[in-house]
């Protein structure tokens, strides 16, 4: 039995199941059968996620190397492979993909009226090229999900979306595909040198991680790769996309945008930028460092400034997302890991809280924090989750939050100590414009402008609020298992790039820079 | 010897326990209560049970978890830590006693709301008395912050309101700001955040321990230090129990304690004195001492005088540790017990005064004495605490420190110390001689208009309601017997010089 589990090719099988059931969905339920196509693409999302969870329980702890391996030729001539893998670093992105992917079915449950068979699919099909983005080893492969993820976005937001959806689903395409391109450049151009080099044409990232590559090569490659990465992340100023698709998209758009794609730009420079480029990356450490600081206090005043509370939760992610570059290009072993914990911990605090802002929004329709006050009094349980995931945004420990801007920080001093203490102020700022914003929205005398009526959670949607209340204490109250999945895998990457940084230039400048 | 215990884990869990079964009687307030006073009794006896292994030189230790090398929840029941832990729980079941008679006399609301924050208040001063290294202690110091900001701004009015959002922002903004890159800060340079009787700081740039000091001292705004004392005074709106335990013991405690943490087990005397910022903070908290003495002397209002007498007598703490000798050290550890006692006895005099007879300025409270005498005497000695005459406690703190201040050859401090005394009399003796020797103002009408009835009608009124009058009275007798018995508190010291 176990063997035959063994031999099955687990990581095709979550990446393409989601697939499928868009498939099933289109064909198989009439164009009415509103009620089927939402249990079916539960159904689905729910397998997948279950089936997902047999990753952390047959995953060797020890191993810095990526597992289940599925290897296939794709084009010979062209060195592509259809090539997957998964190690410490991808698993945990993985885990909250399949997750994320039922919370967002369960989350368009009543809110998406009209069209349902499409929206469901292209809510499939985005977590299966996410899915496949994480589980990518062949750069070639790797392009092709991350350009695949785009298209059923971009019909998420631009049809189920609100009033401006056009304008802010063009806006996103054109950012995120213009990136990319740099970004494809960047792999040919990698692909390239290393062929010309050592005579072998590949794509394959494992090969390609082995050949040291002249300075400014790896200084131009690092260049168009973050032109790719960057805007997905976003970083500063390459994030104006992102408030604009996350007020336009419906609610689990805007949930799978901040938890799950969000995380292909970190992902990215974790998984390509750091060991392909290693002298880049230590040598641009303290420019990116300071990019990332200067996003995460940006991010913050801008949030402040915010009417809408979608808003401040879209601005938020401009300035947690710098948080989780900042601990990245410490590229120490607590900055990393800070760095791959708060992705997931930004998954989940900010995943949870456009599910919250969408819940108010599907009962009102009205999104403004002044038009609320006094909320507690009149939905307490939904007041009680939101506040949990404010607590846990704003990192107060016992939270998901603490643990990952803890390492973050102690990262980020180890590296650098003047630009950290910025980095504090970002702290600072996040729990400012997210307590303010729940002062005014839940505290005080209830009142609220409109008058449709406001009525507490009803079961689905406090399943789906329990679900994230319970990863959010459970992150915070014992992190181990979660940071012991990612020690082997971040060793191997600090390891990686000290020592190919220390061979190349002789041990001199960029070792000193890591420290 | 290092003992491996589960009861500290237990009392933090107690105290949590109590929050979730308060939460769940909350249609029946009298087993809601009895939950509070059942756990209260129960951590006292626990924390009570540890004693003797502590004073024997043990520490009882129990590892939560391990994040990283050096990097660790811990738990760790030394003798500092442990008469912090017994004052609190002791005064926790007063508290509670208190309460019941404070928040049902006058009929406040969110009742369940408030015991249950209460409790879990309680449970995270727990964790800081027994927290074994920074990260535990920065912990359980920002939760209780946000569980205690429900707690201030309990009567909902837009003034409560501002005072919880100060409270928040000086607390929150402060520990954010300055106490976590300092926990950061000496994470990368000690490489460990357990503390140890010796410090964990030694040797390094003196500037960057320079910064990481005052970044601490920056952060525990708990303690209330000019210039980040202002959320207190604005606290004041909570009830009065919560002023009681939280904002004489339990809360600012924490911050001082926090101090003592970081002076003793972080830095340790021997960096501090290389480094020569022992003195500096001494000025620093007598600036403290002195200032808010004389704000004091201007309030009317007795909550708002207590809560400035509050601030300074915390700096007394801060200020005979910051000596770094050893009789300095003594005066300012046992203060935490001594302060609480005699302080939250005068609180729940203040509060027994607004209960029962309505009034909250001093100006008002002429002969009061004569009608609450439990609650005025119990506030006399309280006094005699606070003024630091014997026999209260509070003149055992004074002697060690004043000997402390001659072991730092500090003739300045010493000033201060008899001028804030001075002061501390001046402020405190006007309110015994209000209550017991100026003739109430409806006397006063009665000797003009002769109009008996009136006076009468009033004098009934005012009666002392039993549940407040017997948990100030104890706390009374045990500000007393602390200035009887100092080898009781003395005897913790021994694990901590």
């Amino acid at each position: 039995m176990m063997d035959l589990l063994a031999s099955l090719p687990v990581l095709s099988i979550i990446i393409f199941l989601p697939a499928v059931g868009a498939l099933v969905i289109i064909f198989a339920a009439g164009k009415d059968d509103d009620d089927f196509v939402r249990w079916l693409a539960l159904g689905f999302s729910l397998a997948v996620c279950v089936i997902s969870l047999y990753l952390p329980l047959t995953f060797d702890y020890n191993n810095p190397d990526l597992q289940w391996v599925e290897r296939a030729v794709w084009s010979e001539r062209l060195g592509i492979g259809y090539f997957l893998g998964v190690d410490g670093i991808s698993l945990l992105l993985v885990l909250l993909t399949t997750f994320t992917a039922v919370v967002c079915v369960l989350a368009s449950w009543a809110d998406i009226r009209f069209k349902l068979r499409g929206y469901m699919a292209m809510l499939l099909l985005t977590e299966t090229f996410s899915l496949g983005v994480f589980m990518a080893v062949d750069m070639f492969l790797f392009y092709v999900f991350w350009e695949a993820v785009l298209i059923p976005m971009v019909f998420i937001i631009g049809i189920w979306g609100g009033n401006r959806r056009l304008y802010s689903a063009i806006k996103f395409f054109l950012f995120t595909f213009l990136g990319s391109l740099f970004m494809l450049l960047g792999v040919i151009a990698l692909y390239f040198y290393h062929g010309k080099a050592t005579g072998v044409y590949t794509f394959d990232s494992t090969v390609l991680l082995n050949y040291a590559l002249p300075a400014d090569a790896q200084f131009w490659i690092f260049i168009a790769f973050f032109l790719g990465f960057a805007v997905k992340v976003p970083l500063f100023p390459l994030h104006t996309w992102l408030p604009d698709a996350h007020t336009e998209a419906p609610t689990a758009g805007s949930i799978v945008l901040a938890a799950v794609l969000l995380k292909l730009g970190t992902y990215g420079f974790l998984r390509f930028s750091l060991p392909l480029l290693p002298d880049a990356s230590a040598t641009l450490a303290p420019v990116m460092t300071a990019v990332s600081i200067f996003a995460v206090i940006y991010g913050a005043l801008v949030t402040l400034a915010q009417k809408d509370m979608k808003k401040v939760v879209a601005y938020s992610s401009v300035s947690h997302m710098g948080f989780v570059m900042l601990g990245i290009f410490a590229l120490n072993a607590e900055g990393l890991k800070g760095g791959v914990l708060q992705m997931i911990n930004h998954g989940i605090s900010t995943g949870a809280l456009f599910l919250f802002v969408g819940m108010i929004y599907e009962r009102t329709h009205d999104r403004v924090i002044g038009s609320y006050s006094g909320l507690l009094k009149i939905m307490p349980f939904y007041g009680v989750c939101f506040l949990i995931t404010v607590l846990s945004s704003m990192g107060l420990p016992v939270t998901n939050g603490f643990i990952g801007e803890l390492f973050i920080l102690i990262g980020a001093f180890k590296a650098y100590y003047l630009y950290a203490v910025f980095a504090v102020v970002g702290v600072l700022l996040g729990a400012v414009y997210l307590l303010w914003m729940y002062q005014r929205v839940f505290l005080g005398e209830f009142s609220y402008s409109g008058h449709e009526p406001l009525k507490d959670l009803c079961v689905r949607e406090k399943l789906t609020a329990l679900a994230f209340v319970i990863l959010i204490f459970w992150i915070g109250l014992y992190p181990a298992p979660f940071l012991r999945v990612m020690d082997a895998s971040l060793n191997k990457l600090v390891k990686t790039v000290e020592h190919k940084t220390s061979v190349s230039k002789g041990g001199s400048v960029s070792a000193v820079m890591i420290r | 010897m290092v003992i491996h215990s589960l009861k500290p884990l237990i009392v933090l869990g107690v105290a949590a326990a109590a929050a979730v079964l308060i939460l769940l009687s909350r249609k029946r307030p009298n087993t809601r209560e009895f939950w509070s006073i059942l756990a209260g009794a129960v951590n006292f006896f626990i924390v009570l049970s540890m004693a003797p292994d502590v004073l024997a030189g043990n520490t009882l230790e129990i590892v939560l978890m391990s994040f990283a090398p050096g990097l660790s929840m811990t738990l760790r029941v030394d003798a500092l830590g442990l008469m912090f832990a017994l004052t609190a729980s002791f005064l926790w079941i007063l508290t509670t006693i208190y309460s019941i008679g404070y928040m049902r006399s006058l009929n406040e609301h969110a009742q369940t709301r408030y015991f249950a924050c209460f409790a879990g208040a309680v449970s995270a001063t727990m964790g800081a008395a027994f927290a074994g290294n920074l990260l535990a202690l920065y912990l359980f110091y920002e939760l209780i912050t946000m569980i205690t900001y429900p707690l201030v701004s309990h009567k909902d009015t837009p003034e409560a309101y501002a005072g919880g959002k100060k409270y928040i922002t000086y607390l929150l903004g402060t520990s954010k700001l300055f106490l976590l890159p300092a926990v950061v800060l000496t994470y990368v340079i000690a490489g460990t955040l357990e503390f140890s009787r010796t410090g964990i700081l030694h040797g390094g740039d003196p500037v960057l321990l320079t910064v990481v000091y005052a970044l601490f001292i920056a952060g525990f705004a708990k303690a209330a230090i000019m210039p980040l004392h202002n959320w207190l005074p604005s606290a004041m709106v909570a009830p009065t129990p919560v002023s009681a335990l939280l904002h004489a013991v339990a809360v600012v405690k924490v911050g001082v304690f926090s101090i003592l943490r970081v002076i003793l087990y972080v830095f340790g005397t021997g960096t501090l004195k290389a480094l020569g910022l022992g003195m500096v903070t001494a000025y620093v908290v007598s600036f403290t001492i002195i200032t808010a003495s004389v704000i004091a002397l201007t309030k009317d209002n007795l909550k708002a005088r207590l809560a400035y007498s509050t601030i300074s007598q915390l700096s007394y703490i801060v200020l005979g540790a910051a000596l770094l000798t050893p009789s300095g050290i003594t005066g300012g550890v046992i203060h935490i017990t001594n302060h609480a006692f005699a302080k939250i006895t005068l609180f729940f005099c203040a509060g027994s005064i607004y209960a029962v007879a309505h009034k909250s300025n001093i100006s008002e409270m002429s002969g009061i004495g004569r009608k609450l005498p439990w609650t005025m005497v119990a506030f006399s000695i309280a006094v005699l605490g606070m003024i630091g005459a014997p026999p209260a406690g509070g003149f055992a703190t004074k002697w060690y420190i004043a000997v402390g201040t001659m072991e730092a050859g500090s003739m300045v401090i010493l000033l201060v110390l008899l001028a804030s005394t001075v002061l501390n009399a001046a402020y405190f003796l006007p309110i015994v001689y209000t209550a017991f020797f100026r003739e109430s103002q409806e006397a006063r009408g009665h000797h003009g208009h002769g109009d008996e009835l009136h006076h009468d009608a009033h004098h009934e009124d005012i009666k002392e309601n039993p549940y407040i009058a017997v948990p100030l009275v104890i706390s009374a007798i045990g500000s007393l017997a602390l200035g009887f018995y100092p080898d009781v508190l003395l005897s913790f010291i021994r694990g901590i010089l």
